[in-house]
Protein backbone atom coordinates (compact mmCIF):
# COMPACT_ATOMS: atom_id res chain seq x y z
CA UNK A 1 0.00 0.00 0.00
CA UNK A 2 1.55 3.54 -0.27
CA UNK A 3 0.19 4.56 3.08
CA UNK A 4 3.76 3.78 3.44
CA UNK A 5 5.12 6.29 0.44
CA UNK A 6 3.03 8.63 2.18
CA UNK A 7 4.67 8.08 5.60
CA UNK A 8 8.36 8.14 4.32
CA UNK A 9 7.39 11.76 2.87
CA UNK A 10 5.60 12.76 6.26
CA UNK A 11 8.75 11.65 7.97
CA UNK A 12 10.91 13.57 5.58
CA UNK A 13 9.04 16.97 6.47
CA UNK A 14 8.87 16.18 10.07
CA UNK A 15 13.23 15.28 10.22
CA UNK A 16 13.42 18.74 7.96
CA UNK A 17 11.25 21.16 10.49
CA UNK A 18 12.95 19.28 13.71
CA UNK A 19 16.28 20.00 12.03
CA UNK A 20 15.17 23.74 11.65
CA UNK A 21 13.59 23.91 15.22
CA UNK A 22 16.64 22.94 16.43
CA UNK A 23 14.61 19.50 18.27
CA UNK A 24 15.98 16.83 20.67
CA UNK A 25 13.10 14.65 19.62
CA UNK A 26 9.66 14.72 17.93
CA UNK A 27 6.60 13.86 20.76
CA UNK A 28 3.46 14.29 18.12
CA UNK A 29 2.55 14.55 14.64
CA UNK A 30 -0.71 15.71 13.67
CA UNK A 31 -2.21 14.79 10.19
CA UNK A 32 -5.66 15.80 8.67
CA UNK A 33 -6.69 13.23 5.78
CA UNK A 34 -9.95 13.68 4.34
CA UNK A 35 -11.56 10.72 3.19
CA UNK A 36 -11.42 11.79 -0.26
CA UNK A 37 -7.72 11.82 -0.17
CA UNK A 38 -6.95 8.42 -0.96
CA UNK A 39 -4.99 7.48 2.55
CA UNK A 40 -6.92 4.94 4.86
CA UNK A 41 -5.88 6.36 8.79
CA UNK A 42 -5.38 2.81 10.01
CA UNK A 43 -2.83 2.00 7.33
CA UNK A 44 -0.77 5.40 7.56
CA UNK A 45 -0.82 4.59 11.66
CA UNK A 46 0.35 0.35 10.62
CA UNK A 47 3.12 2.39 8.65
CA UNK A 48 4.09 4.94 11.08
CA UNK A 49 5.28 1.88 13.61
CA UNK A 50 7.55 0.64 10.78
CA UNK A 51 8.79 4.04 9.44
CA UNK A 52 9.48 6.11 12.27
CA UNK A 53 12.17 3.61 13.42
CA UNK A 54 15.72 5.29 13.54
CA UNK A 55 14.42 8.84 13.05
CA UNK A 56 13.85 11.65 15.40
CA UNK A 57 10.28 10.48 15.94
CA UNK A 58 11.11 7.55 16.84
CA UNK A 59 9.14 7.78 20.19
CA UNK A 60 6.15 10.10 18.68
CA UNK A 61 2.57 9.79 18.52
CA UNK A 62 0.96 10.25 15.22
CA UNK A 63 -2.73 11.84 15.17
CA UNK A 64 -4.69 11.68 12.38
CA UNK A 65 -7.82 13.91 12.30
CA UNK A 66 -10.34 13.30 9.96
CA UNK A 67 -12.21 16.15 7.77
CA UNK A 68 -15.66 15.39 7.06
CA UNK A 69 -16.28 15.80 3.47
CA UNK A 70 -18.06 18.92 1.89
CA UNK A 71 -19.06 20.24 -0.94
CA UNK A 72 -20.34 23.38 -2.42
CA UNK A 73 -22.85 23.43 -5.38
CA UNK A 74 -21.95 25.64 -8.90
CA UNK A 75 -25.72 25.59 -9.72
CA UNK A 76 -27.49 26.87 -6.38
CA UNK A 77 -24.56 27.59 -3.95
CA UNK A 78 -25.46 25.78 -1.78
CA UNK A 79 -23.09 23.40 0.83
CA UNK A 80 -24.31 20.15 1.98
CA UNK A 81 -22.01 17.41 4.40
CA UNK A 82 -21.73 14.72 1.97
CA UNK A 83 -20.49 10.58 1.20
CA UNK A 84 -17.54 10.09 -0.28
CA UNK A 85 -19.60 8.26 -3.24
CA UNK A 86 -22.38 10.59 -3.37
CA UNK A 87 -21.02 14.19 -4.03
CA UNK A 88 -24.13 15.61 -4.91
CA UNK A 89 -25.64 18.57 -3.75
CA UNK A 90 -28.39 18.19 -1.22
CA UNK A 91 -30.41 21.26 -1.86
CA UNK A 92 -31.04 20.95 -5.92
CA UNK A 93 -29.38 17.59 -6.78
CA UNK A 94 -26.91 19.25 -9.26
CA UNK A 95 -23.78 16.94 -9.90
CA UNK A 96 -22.07 19.91 -10.69
CA UNK A 97 -20.31 20.53 -7.13
CA UNK A 98 -17.23 21.40 -5.97
CA UNK A 99 -14.99 19.80 -2.87
CA UNK A 100 -14.39 22.38 -0.02
CA UNK A 101 -13.53 19.60 2.55
CA UNK A 102 -12.53 15.92 2.63
CA UNK A 103 -9.75 15.86 -0.01
CA UNK A 104 -7.20 17.12 2.29
CA UNK A 105 -3.79 15.58 2.95
CA UNK A 106 -2.28 17.69 5.23
CA UNK A 107 0.56 17.33 8.05
CA UNK A 108 -0.94 19.61 10.81
CA UNK A 109 1.20 20.18 13.40
CA UNK A 110 4.47 19.23 15.01
CA UNK A 111 5.18 18.86 18.60
CA UNK A 112 9.19 18.51 19.42
CA UNK A 113 10.90 18.93 22.77
CA UNK A 114 13.62 21.66 21.42
CA UNK A 115 17.36 20.71 22.46
CA UNK A 116 18.21 24.54 23.86
CA UNK A 117 15.22 24.85 25.77
CA UNK A 118 17.22 22.21 27.81
CA UNK A 119 20.16 24.05 27.79
CA UNK A 120 18.16 27.38 28.60
CA UNK A 121 16.48 25.45 31.76
CA UNK A 122 19.99 23.90 32.87
CA UNK A 123 21.81 26.12 35.86
CA UNK A 124 24.94 27.46 34.83
CA UNK B 1 14.81 17.36 -4.01
CA UNK B 2 15.67 18.52 -6.97
CA UNK B 3 18.47 17.52 -8.65
CA UNK B 4 17.54 19.32 -12.33
CA UNK B 5 16.97 22.69 -11.04
CA UNK B 6 19.04 22.66 -7.56
CA UNK B 7 15.93 24.54 -6.19
CA UNK B 8 14.31 22.97 -3.33
CA UNK B 9 12.09 25.57 -2.37
CA UNK B 10 8.24 25.45 -3.01
CA UNK B 11 5.46 27.72 -2.59
CA UNK B 12 4.35 24.60 -0.39
CA UNK B 13 7.58 24.60 1.83
CA UNK B 14 8.85 27.98 1.77
CA UNK B 15 6.80 28.88 5.13
CA UNK B 16 8.95 26.23 6.82
CA UNK B 17 12.31 27.61 5.58
CA UNK B 18 11.78 31.20 6.26
CA UNK B 19 10.70 30.56 9.71
CA UNK B 20 7.10 31.24 9.25
CA UNK B 21 5.29 28.53 11.41
CA UNK B 22 3.17 29.28 13.51
CA UNK B 23 4.54 28.14 17.24
CA UNK B 24 3.12 27.17 20.63
CA UNK B 25 4.56 26.27 23.59
CA UNK B 26 2.22 23.62 25.57
CA UNK B 27 2.43 23.67 29.46
CA UNK B 28 4.61 20.62 29.57
CA UNK B 29 7.23 22.38 27.77
CA UNK B 30 7.05 21.21 24.61
CA UNK B 31 6.97 23.35 21.29
CA UNK B 32 4.08 22.75 18.80
CA UNK B 33 4.75 24.06 15.46
CA UNK B 34 2.19 24.36 13.17
CA UNK B 35 2.34 23.89 9.81
CA UNK B 36 -0.03 22.84 7.27
CA UNK B 37 1.44 21.55 4.57
CA UNK B 38 0.52 18.78 1.75
CA UNK B 39 2.42 15.47 2.43
CA UNK B 40 2.84 14.71 -1.30
CA UNK B 41 4.70 18.13 -1.74
CA UNK B 42 7.73 16.92 -2.66
CA UNK B 43 5.84 14.60 -5.42
CA UNK B 44 4.19 17.69 -6.59
CA UNK B 45 6.96 19.39 -6.75
CA UNK B 46 8.83 17.07 -8.99
CA UNK B 47 5.60 16.59 -10.73
CA UNK B 48 5.35 20.12 -11.43
CA UNK B 49 8.91 19.97 -13.25
CA UNK B 50 8.13 16.62 -15.08
CA UNK B 51 5.07 18.99 -16.61
CA UNK B 52 7.56 22.10 -17.49
CA UNK B 53 9.38 19.24 -19.17
CA UNK B 54 6.34 17.71 -21.21
CA UNK B 55 5.39 21.34 -22.20
CA UNK B 56 8.81 22.46 -23.79
CA UNK B 57 9.07 19.68 -25.95
CA UNK B 58 4.64 20.43 -27.09
CA UNK B 59 4.34 16.96 -25.44
CA UNK B 60 0.38 16.18 -24.33
CA UNK B 61 1.07 13.52 -21.33
CA UNK B 62 -2.18 11.39 -20.10
CA UNK B 63 -2.30 9.04 -17.30
CA UNK B 64 -3.93 5.88 -17.33
CA UNK B 65 -4.92 4.07 -14.74
CA UNK B 66 -7.33 0.67 -13.79
CA UNK B 67 -7.45 -2.63 -11.84
CA UNK B 68 -5.13 -4.82 -13.32
CA UNK B 69 -6.28 -7.05 -16.47
CA UNK B 70 -8.70 -3.86 -17.42
CA UNK B 71 -7.22 -3.43 -20.74
CA UNK B 72 -4.72 -0.27 -20.42
CA UNK B 73 -1.91 -1.99 -22.65
CA UNK B 74 -4.81 -3.39 -25.60
CA UNK B 75 -6.34 0.25 -25.71
CA UNK B 76 -2.93 1.66 -26.32
CA UNK B 77 -2.04 -1.21 -28.93
CA UNK B 78 -5.98 -0.21 -30.46
CA UNK B 79 -4.36 3.79 -30.06
CA UNK B 80 -1.58 3.16 -31.40
CA UNK B 81 -2.85 1.25 -34.62
CA UNK B 82 -5.43 4.10 -35.40
CA UNK B 83 -3.19 7.24 -34.70
CA UNK B 84 0.89 6.49 -35.28
CA UNK B 85 0.37 7.82 -39.07
CA UNK B 86 -0.93 11.08 -37.36
CA UNK B 87 1.04 11.28 -34.48
CA UNK B 88 4.43 10.65 -32.92
CA UNK B 89 3.40 8.27 -29.63
CA UNK B 90 5.36 7.26 -26.79
CA UNK B 91 4.48 5.00 -23.42
CA UNK B 92 5.75 4.71 -20.34
CA UNK B 93 4.45 1.55 -18.86
CA UNK B 94 4.80 0.86 -15.20
CA UNK B 95 4.42 -2.62 -13.59
CA UNK B 96 5.15 -4.14 -10.64
CA UNK B 97 7.49 -6.87 -12.76
CA UNK B 98 8.26 -7.90 -15.93
CA UNK B 99 9.01 -6.06 -19.20
CA UNK B 100 5.84 -7.77 -21.42
CA UNK B 101 3.84 -4.53 -21.62
CA UNK B 102 6.83 -2.38 -22.83
CA UNK B 103 7.73 -5.06 -25.35
CA UNK B 104 3.91 -5.14 -26.91
CA UNK B 105 4.01 -1.26 -27.48
CA UNK B 106 7.47 -2.01 -28.74
CA UNK B 107 6.03 -4.51 -31.22
CA UNK B 108 3.90 -1.81 -32.25
CA UNK B 109 6.67 0.35 -33.59
CA UNK B 110 6.38 2.73 -30.78
CA UNK B 111 9.05 3.67 -28.21
CA UNK B 112 8.50 2.45 -24.51
CA UNK B 113 10.34 2.77 -21.12
CA UNK B 114 9.50 0.18 -18.53
CA UNK B 115 9.22 0.92 -15.23
CA UNK B 116 9.52 -1.93 -12.87
CA UNK B 117 8.82 -0.75 -9.51
CA UNK B 118 9.19 -4.05 -7.74
CA UNK B 119 7.00 -3.46 -4.35
CA UNK B 120 5.40 0.24 -4.83
CA UNK B 121 1.97 -0.14 -6.41
CA UNK B 122 1.76 3.09 -8.29
CA UNK B 123 4.37 5.41 -10.01
CA UNK B 124 5.38 8.77 -8.42
CA UNK B 125 6.67 11.80 -9.90
CA UNK B 126 10.38 10.91 -9.09
CA UNK B 127 10.34 7.58 -11.45
CA UNK B 128 8.54 9.19 -14.42
CA UNK B 129 11.17 11.76 -14.25
CA UNK B 130 13.93 9.20 -14.79
CA UNK B 131 12.09 7.48 -17.69
CA UNK B 132 11.22 10.67 -18.95
CA UNK B 133 14.73 11.57 -19.63
CA UNK B 134 15.46 8.34 -21.00
CA UNK B 135 13.24 9.44 -24.44
CA UNK B 136 13.35 12.15 -27.08
CA UNK B 137 10.37 13.98 -26.12
CA UNK B 138 11.30 16.24 -29.32
CA UNK B 139 10.18 12.92 -31.21
CA UNK B 140 6.65 12.65 -29.51
CA UNK B 141 3.47 14.27 -29.38
CA UNK B 142 1.10 12.00 -27.18
CA UNK B 143 2.95 10.41 -24.29
CA UNK B 144 0.88 7.82 -23.06
CA UNK B 145 2.02 6.28 -18.88
CA UNK B 146 0.20 3.27 -17.99
CA UNK B 147 0.32 3.37 -14.15
CA UNK B 148 0.64 -0.39 -12.37
CA UNK B 149 -2.87 -2.17 -12.16
CA UNK B 150 -4.17 -1.12 -9.25
CA UNK B 151 -7.78 0.96 -8.85
CA UNK B 152 -6.47 3.05 -5.17
CA UNK B 153 -2.85 4.35 -4.94
CA UNK B 154 -2.05 5.82 -8.03
CA UNK B 155 -4.80 8.63 -7.76
CA UNK B 156 -2.51 9.94 -5.22
CA UNK B 157 0.24 10.98 -7.00
CA UNK B 158 0.46 13.70 -9.72
CA UNK B 159 2.87 12.93 -12.17
CA UNK B 160 2.80 15.82 -14.40
CA UNK B 161 0.59 14.54 -16.70
CA UNK B 162 -1.80 17.00 -18.15
CA UNK B 163 -5.30 14.35 -18.28
CA UNK B 164 -6.49 11.19 -16.42
CA UNK B 165 -8.11 8.72 -18.19
CA UNK B 166 -9.81 5.40 -16.24
CA UNK B 167 -10.70 2.39 -16.96
CA UNK B 168 -13.49 0.49 -15.67
CA UNK B 169 -14.06 -3.05 -17.59
CA UNK B 170 -17.54 -4.84 -17.83
CA UNK B 171 -16.15 -7.66 -16.04
CA UNK B 172 -15.52 -5.91 -12.58
CA UNK B 173 -19.15 -4.61 -11.59
CA UNK B 174 -20.59 -1.46 -12.24
CA UNK B 175 -20.64 -0.51 -8.43
CA UNK B 176 -16.79 -0.02 -9.04
CA UNK B 177 -16.89 4.11 -9.29
CA UNK B 178 -18.93 4.05 -5.95
CA UNK B 179 -16.65 1.77 -3.96
CA UNK B 180 -13.46 3.57 -5.33
CA UNK B 181 -14.45 7.02 -5.66
CA UNK B 182 -10.75 8.13 -5.32
CA UNK B 183 -9.89 7.17 -8.92
CA UNK B 184 -12.95 7.42 -10.75
CA UNK B 185 -13.45 11.46 -9.36
CA UNK B 186 -9.68 11.93 -10.91
CA UNK B 187 -10.86 10.94 -14.51
CA UNK B 188 -10.95 13.82 -17.27
CA UNK B 189 -12.32 10.12 -19.05
CA UNK B 190 -13.96 7.19 -17.83
CA UNK B 191 -13.26 4.53 -20.68
CA UNK B 192 -15.96 0.98 -19.79
CA UNK B 193 -13.88 -1.18 -21.57
CA UNK B 194 -14.37 -5.16 -22.94
CA UNK B 195 -17.77 -3.86 -24.19
CA UNK B 196 -17.85 -6.84 -26.45
CA UNK B 197 -18.08 -9.33 -23.29
CA UNK B 198 -21.49 -7.58 -22.22
CA UNK B 199 -23.15 -9.82 -24.56
CA UNK B 200 -22.24 -12.99 -22.27
CA UNK B 201 -21.81 -10.63 -18.71
CA UNK B 202 -25.75 -9.04 -18.93
CA UNK B 203 -25.69 -7.82 -14.95
CA UNK B 204 -23.28 -5.37 -15.96
CA UNK B 205 -26.02 -2.31 -16.73
CA UNK B 206 -23.15 0.71 -18.76
CA UNK B 207 -26.19 3.13 -17.69
CA UNK B 208 -25.52 2.26 -13.65
CA UNK B 209 -21.62 2.45 -13.69
CA UNK B 210 -22.40 6.05 -15.51
CA UNK B 211 -24.34 7.11 -12.89
CA UNK B 212 -21.95 6.32 -10.64
CA UNK B 213 -19.18 8.57 -12.03
CA UNK B 214 -21.86 11.40 -12.33
CA UNK B 215 -22.73 10.42 -8.28
CA UNK B 216 -19.13 11.45 -7.43
CA UNK B 217 -19.56 15.22 -9.41
CA UNK B 218 -17.83 14.10 -12.29
CA UNK B 219 -18.61 15.72 -15.90
CA UNK B 220 -16.36 14.19 -17.73
CA UNK B 221 -17.19 11.98 -20.83
CA UNK B 222 -17.67 8.16 -19.73
CA UNK B 223 -17.36 6.18 -23.26
CA UNK B 224 -18.47 2.39 -23.47
CA UNK B 225 -15.90 0.83 -25.51
CA UNK B 226 -13.89 -2.17 -26.40
CA UNK B 227 -10.37 -2.57 -28.19
CA UNK B 228 -11.39 -5.71 -29.21
CA UNK B 229 -14.37 -4.94 -31.88
CA UNK B 230 -13.46 -1.16 -32.12
CA UNK B 231 -16.83 -0.40 -30.62
CA UNK B 232 -16.47 3.09 -28.78
CA UNK B 233 -12.81 4.03 -30.06
CA UNK B 234 -14.32 6.86 -32.01
CA UNK B 235 -15.19 8.49 -29.53
CA UNK B 236 -12.04 8.13 -27.29
CA UNK B 237 -9.77 8.47 -30.32
CA UNK B 238 -11.95 11.87 -31.16
CA UNK B 239 -11.45 12.78 -27.61
CA UNK B 240 -7.69 12.31 -27.43
CA UNK B 241 -7.53 14.18 -30.87
CA UNK B 242 -9.40 17.17 -29.26
CA UNK B 243 -7.03 17.17 -25.90
CA UNK B 244 -3.70 17.17 -28.76
CA UNK B 245 -5.27 20.43 -30.20
CA UNK B 246 -6.20 21.93 -27.11
CA UNK B 247 -2.52 21.22 -25.91
CA UNK B 248 -1.20 23.30 -28.59
CA UNK B 249 -3.18 26.06 -28.24
CA UNK B 250 -2.45 26.57 -24.85
CA UNK B 251 1.29 26.24 -25.36
CA UNK B 252 0.92 29.09 -28.13
CA UNK B 253 -0.61 30.63 -24.86
CA UNK B 254 1.75 29.81 -22.66
CA UNK B 255 -0.50 27.65 -20.64
CA UNK B 256 -0.01 24.29 -19.16
CA UNK B 257 -2.64 22.26 -17.76
CA UNK B 258 -3.59 19.85 -14.82
CA UNK B 259 -5.67 16.86 -14.29
CA UNK B 260 -9.24 18.17 -13.01
CA UNK B 261 -8.96 17.34 -9.68
CA UNK B 262 -5.57 18.07 -9.05
CA UNK B 263 -4.96 18.62 -5.58
CA UNK B 264 -6.23 21.80 -4.14
CA UNK B 265 -3.56 24.95 -3.28
CA UNK B 266 -1.16 22.94 -6.14
CA UNK B 267 1.04 25.28 -8.54
CA UNK B 268 1.21 24.06 -11.90
CA UNK B 269 4.60 24.89 -12.44
CA UNK B 270 7.00 24.66 -10.11
CA UNK B 271 8.49 27.70 -10.80
CA UNK B 272 6.98 30.91 -12.31
N1 LIG C 1 -12.80 -9.43 -24.80
C1 LIG C 1 -11.95 -8.42 -24.62
N2 LIG C 1 -10.79 -8.66 -23.97
C2 LIG C 1 -9.95 -7.62 -23.79
C3 LIG C 1 -10.25 -6.31 -24.24
N3 LIG C 1 -9.24 -5.49 -23.89
C4 LIG C 1 -8.34 -6.27 -23.24
N4 LIG C 1 -8.76 -7.56 -23.19
C5 LIG C 1 -8.06 -8.69 -22.60
O1 LIG C 1 -7.92 -8.51 -21.22
C6 LIG C 1 -6.66 -9.01 -20.76
C7 LIG C 1 -5.89 -7.91 -20.05
O2 LIG C 1 -5.66 -6.84 -20.97
P1 LIG C 1 -4.42 -5.87 -20.83
O3 LIG C 1 -4.51 -4.87 -21.92
O4 LIG C 1 -3.16 -6.62 -20.70
O5 LIG C 1 -4.80 -5.21 -19.41
P2 LIG C 1 -3.92 -4.16 -18.55
O6 LIG C 1 -4.89 -3.22 -17.93
O7 LIG C 1 -2.86 -3.58 -19.39
O8 LIG C 1 -3.30 -5.13 -17.45
P3 LIG C 1 -2.11 -4.80 -16.39
O9 LIG C 1 -1.09 -3.97 -17.11
O10 LIG C 1 -1.62 -6.12 -15.97
O11 LIG C 1 -2.76 -4.04 -15.27
C8 LIG C 1 -5.95 -9.50 -21.99
O12 LIG C 1 -6.15 -10.90 -22.10
C9 LIG C 1 -6.64 -8.76 -23.11
O13 LIG C 1 -6.58 -9.44 -24.35
C10 LIG C 1 -11.49 -6.11 -24.94
O14 LIG C 1 -11.84 -5.00 -25.36
N5 LIG C 1 -12.30 -7.19 -25.07
MG1 LIG D 1 -0.82 -3.47 -19.04
ZN1 LIG E 1 -0.30 1.29 -2.83
ZN1 LIG F 1 -27.38 22.97 -5.64
ZN1 LIG G 1 14.59 16.76 -15.78
ZN1 LIG H 1 12.48 22.61 -8.39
Amino acid sequence: MHELSVCQAMLTQVEEIARRENARDVTRIVVRIGPLAGVVPDLLQQAFTVARAGTIAAEAELVTEEQPIRVSCLSCGAESDVLPNRLLCKSCGDYRTRVISGDELLLASVELNRLSDERLHRPA
Amino acid sequence: MCDTCGCNVTQGNQHLIQEGGKHEHTHDGKVAVEVLLNLLSENDHQAGHNREHFDNHQVLAINLMSSPGSGKTRLLESTIDALKEKYRIGVIEGDLETENDAERIRAKGVSAVQITTGTACHLDAHMIHDALHQMDLDSIDILFIENVGNLVCPASFDLGQHRNVTLLSVTEGDDKPSKYPVIFRAADHVLITKSDLLAVLDDFEPEKAESAVRQLAVEAPVSLTSAKSGEGLDLWLSWLEGQIDEQSIRRSEGKTATPKIAPEGQQLYTHG
